[in-house]
């Protein structure tokens, strides 16, 4: 009785779409706490940015454009395998969500191998704040401050940084919600956690919608 | 499990939205990704980053709108959503101000 206990109806809600929308609206009060949280790290690269526009460019010139188009292009299909793991649990097909679910999972751990290849990059050029970072600007066209190529490399590790930790938490529940699926716990009625984790799945998607031209595409024009 | 309550049979906000929405804005993602990366390559002065923050912007409205359910949720949500991104702008608009007008005026001491 205990675990149908968790799918049944709440007694304090009148119908299952009630208590679906009390769920969602608490979801969506969290991702907007994590719209601050992130927006925190753009508002001090807005700031840093408008002061030393020719560092920033020439840092993140740096960055290897291709691999980031490739890396975003991998998240957008995750965020397409997960819309439609959603979708399946709304139509009660166990065995596709299980597939879409099992999809995006393999699709962020792309990401993230990506993600790790471009950090190794960083660290192997000296580019990575901290007593070893060494920013050669002969090849910008106009010579820039490394304390100020420093700045972007910094807001680049800790925005990028805390959209990859987002990632891992993700990819963590997605693998509680595959066991959870194979037990068959979800139907058409109730399927919450995999609505609300397709919600934060996304807006992960969403943080790096913004992230690949904010630090990718700043100047290639002057590469 | 089988005996849920006979409310859910009146249900009316049950929106299973078709699979070729999820791939038309798929495909728009994918092809927005592809324009501003060309369009950061072509010199278009200061006006480079307003397309890439437009670009940015339509993606992240395709999101939310249709992968994120949002065309299809409750007023209460959409007020929600629309009050995290009021929050965000109140927080660039007046710290950006704040960065652009403190050499307007004479401060003793600097």
């Amino acid at each position: 009785m205990a675990s149908h206990a968790v799918t049944d109806l709440r007694h304090h809600f009148e119908n299952h779409d009630q208590q679906k929308d009390a769920s969602t609206l608490g979801m969506w009060i969290f991702l907007v706490t994590e719209i601050m949280f992130f927006g925190g790290l753009f508002l001090a690269y807005i700031a840093y940015r408008t002061a030393y526009p020719d560092a920033f460019g020439a840092a993140s010139n740096t960055l290897n454009i291709p691999l980031g188009a490739v890396n975003t292009a991998v998240l957008i299909c995750s965020s397409l395998t997960m819309a439609m793991a959603v979708h399946s649990a709304a139509i009660g097909k166990n065995k596709l969500l299980i597939t879409f679910l099992i999809a995006t999972l393999v699709l962020g751990g792309v990401f993230l191998g990506v993600k790790a290849y471009e950090y190794h990059d960083k660290f192997v050029e000296h580019h990575v704040p901290g007593p070893n970072f060494d920013f050669k600007s002969e090849d910008a066209k106009h010579p820039v401050d490394p304390h100020n190529a420093s700045l972007y490399f910094a807001l680049y590790f800790a925005m990028t940084g805390l959209h990859a930790s987002h990632m891992i938490i993700g990819a963590v529940i997605i693998v509680v919600l595959i066991r959870m699926a194979a037990k068959n716990r979800f139907t058409p009625e109730w399927h919450t956690p995999i609505e609300l984790f397709g919600l934060y799945w996304h807006f992960v998607d969403i943080v790096w919608i913004f992230l690949f031209p904010l630090l990718y595409l700043i100047d290639p024009k002057n590469k | 499990m089988a005996n849920h309550p006979p409310e859910t049979e009146h249900s009316t906000t049950h929106h299973i939205v078709p699979t070729r929405v999820y791939y038309g804005v798929f495909a728009a993602l994918l092809v927005l990704t592809g324009v501003t990366t060309w369009i950061a390559y072509i010199d278009l002065g200061r006006f480079n980053i307003y397309v890439a923050l437009t670009i940015a912007v339509i993606k992240a409205s395709l999101v939310m709108l249709f992968f994120m359910h949002v065309r299809y949720s409750s007023k209460l949500t959409k007020v929600i959503v629309a009050s995290g991104v009021f929050w965000l702008m109140i927080m660039f608009l007046m710290t950006m101000s704040d960065l652009a007008t403190r050499g307007w005026m004479r401060v003793p001491g600097r």
